[in-house]
């Protein structure tokens, strides 16, 4: 069996408004990554996606407060930790993070060497001018992005350009798991395609040894990840590989999500799209029980009365839903 | 022109080039088309393609630099504010930015009361123009009773998207041209949006037009497909023919890279060798 990298256990974390009042935006999510293997993440805006890749980091700036739940890197719990010392040990040599707009996290000041200076030799004051330019270079040249571009600013890269730039930076020192966020919502389609190449060289090479993928595309997901989850209310509804809970999903959630894929493709306008109606809860006093009873189709009482628990009917397949997985995909069938 | 095909938008030769000398940049090159009543068209091209420069000198935003536009087979004439208002009574947008698209200090109610005036409405009674207002509301899932009195800022990004439509709904212009609508929103929201405005143009029969970068939006909703690149029209057709035989390279490559999950996404033909290449 393969290295586990990544293993987080019912990890719970909460906003804290100014009113005192508690945002569990994270709720008890369970999940693991192998070496080698990615995940993706899907779902809608405030479903709680981003809070969830902030939270693996375990490093929580205010309003976000670690609640409950462990965070397992390659064996060593970093829920425990102090923040200085996730800072230094952890962020960037174990585990890797790319925001939203990444790109605009450039120092416009300081030329892209400077700024992997700086990256190597926060956690290595010792590290030498030469060897760090070397090793930029090499690393440059495998993920074919030009050695010249160590020597410009920001202002003179392109947006895919200075989105790649960012990503080699942020893995210069080979983290166990990158986790990326919406890396390419913000480009065109040739300039997605280039960054989701590099993260997969990065894959390849071993540069990085797993990867989560955040991103409400789910073509895209099905074209990066080996794994998808899918999450509601910050909660995980779902989870199978990629072509499981694209091809065949169980959660009434998950089939919503899926009826809303648009892709240029031979027979997709004769496809009906289906809009989940409504909008998700409120997460300051989300429902007792099921938190899509209010959106889904196929609701009875009893979806009110209880939580429901994550089902798991096979080995890294799960889903939670009070139906059973013959009768959901009998209603599918019938729609 | 046959009868049952009236054109509805038709330019001819329309360019605009900013700035000037050596700092001249050619936005909109010599395009022409013809857009048909009832049709909805897609003009699709990647950021900095000249599509919302195009966009805006339909609606009499920006002014031409070279060129003609007719609206309904006549030459449109936007020379003074009086008939600019008129030609926007039979056009009208939607835009990305619902936060941007609002007047900050006028109230919901002055948007929408505004509609109906603009519409000829603004001697009704009152009640009467409520009562408009509600049904336009709740076209769009929205509760008038719980807008009134409020201003833009108050509203979700969700709720000022859908109140644009409703805008649209108190209008019914001839022609809406939507710029990007769905471009900010996730894929789930993208479905309601995209229900909303086909509901709409099936009630008024309305021509839409559709400025976008989503390839596989462009093809699911239109019934014609034009290729914008570098401010020229390079392709157009049908939907049918332009995404699945299309016959220029700029456009095999465009549909070539949106990741696709029925047929193979090729990530082989990613070429990365200097940095100017992709600028």
């Amino acid at each position: 069996m393969a290295k586990v990298m990544l293993e987080v256990k019912d990890l719970t974390t909460k906003y804290i408004t100014r009113f005192r009042e508690n945002v569990y935006a994270v709720d008890h999510v369970s999940l693991k990554v192998e070496e080698g293997k990615s995940l993706g993440i899907a779902g809608e805006s405030g479903c709680g996606k981003s809070t969830l890749a902030l939270s693996l980091m375990g490093y929580y700036f205010p309003p976000l407060h670690y609640t409950s739940g462990d965070i397992i890197i390659d064996g060593t719990n970093i829920s425990t930790m102090k923040p200085d010392e996730i800072r230094k040990k952890i962020l960037g040599q174990e585990i890797a993070y790319i925001p939203q707009a990444a790109m605009n996290a450039l120092n416009p000041t300081r030329k892209i060497i400077n700024l992997i200076e700086d990256v190597i030799q926060a956690h290595d004051p010792k590290a030498k001018k030469k060897e760090i330019y070397d090793l930029a270079v090499e690393r440059f040249e495998v993920l074919g992005l030009p050695a010249e571009v160590l020597q410009k600013y920001p202002v003179e890269l392109s947006g895919g350009m200075k989105q790649r730039t960012v990503i080699a930076i942020s893995v210069i020192l080979s983290p166990k798991i990158l986790i990326a966020d919406e890396p390419s919502s913000a480009l065109d389609v040739t300039s997605q395609k280039m960054v989701i190449k590099m993260l997969l060289d990065l894959m390849e090479h071993g540069f990085i040894k797993s990867m989560i993928f955040i991103t409400h595309e789910l073509p895209l997901l099905y074209n990066v990840t080996d794994d998808i989850m899918v999450m509601y209310a910050g909660q995980i509804v779902e989870k199978g590989t990629a072509a499981q809970t694209v091809f065949d999903p169980l959660h009434p959630y998950a089939k919503g999500l899926m009826g809303s894929i648009i892709v240029p493709e031979r027979g997709l306008r004769d496809v009906k799209l289906t809009a989940i109606p409504g909008v998700p809860p409120n997460l300051k006093n989300p429902p007792h029980g099921c938190r899509f009873a209010e959106r889904c189709r196929y609701v009875v009482p009893e979806c009110k009365v209880h939580p429901i628990e994550m089902l798991h009917i096979a080995d890294n397949r799960h889903y939670r839903c009070i139906f059973s997985e013959e009768y959901l995909r009998k209603a599918y069938q019938n729609d | 022109m046959t009868d049952e095909k009236k054109s509805c938008l038709r330019g001819s030769g329309l360019t605009k080039i900013f700035g000037l000398g050596q700092k001249k940049t050619v936005a909109v090159d010599h395009v022409d088309f013809n857009f048909y009543a009832g049709e909805i068209i897609s003009i699709v091209g990647e950021s900095g393609s000249g599509k919302t420069t195009l966009a805006k000198m339909l609606l009499g935003l920006i002014s031409t630099t070279e060129g003609e536009i007719y609206f309904e087979g006549k030459l449109r004439d936007i020379s003074t504010q009086k008939k600019k208002r008129e030609y926007w009574k039979g056009i009208q947008a939607i835009f990305q930015d619902p936060y941007s698209s609002y007047n900050i200090f006028n109230k919901i109610d002055t948007v929408l009361l505004d509609c109906i005036k603009m519409r000829g409405g603004g001697r009704l009674p009152h009640a009467k123009k409520i009562e408009m207002i509600s049904e336009a509301c709740s076209f769009v899932n929205l509760k008038f009773e719980e807008l009134t009195n409020k201003y833009p800022f108050e509203l979700s990004g969700g709720q000022m998207q859908r109140l644009m439509i409703a805008r649209i709904f108190l209008l019914k212009p001839k022609v809406l041209l939507a710029d990007e609508p769905t471009s900010m929103i996730d894929a789930c929201s993208r479905a309601t949006i995209l229900d909303m405005l086909m509901a709409l143009r099936k009630e008024t029969g309305m021509t839409l037009i559709f400025i976008t970068h989503d390839i596989g939006l462009a093809y699911f909703v239109s019934d014609s497909v034009y290729i914008m690149e570098h401010g020229k029209l390079i392709e157009s057709g049908t939907a049918d023919e332009v995404i699945l035989h299309p016959k220029k390279a700029y456009t095999k490559r465009l549909i070539n890279d949106v990741p696709k999950i029925h047929e193979e996404w090729d990530l082989s033909t990613v070429k990365v060798s200097s940095i100017w290449n992709e600028a």
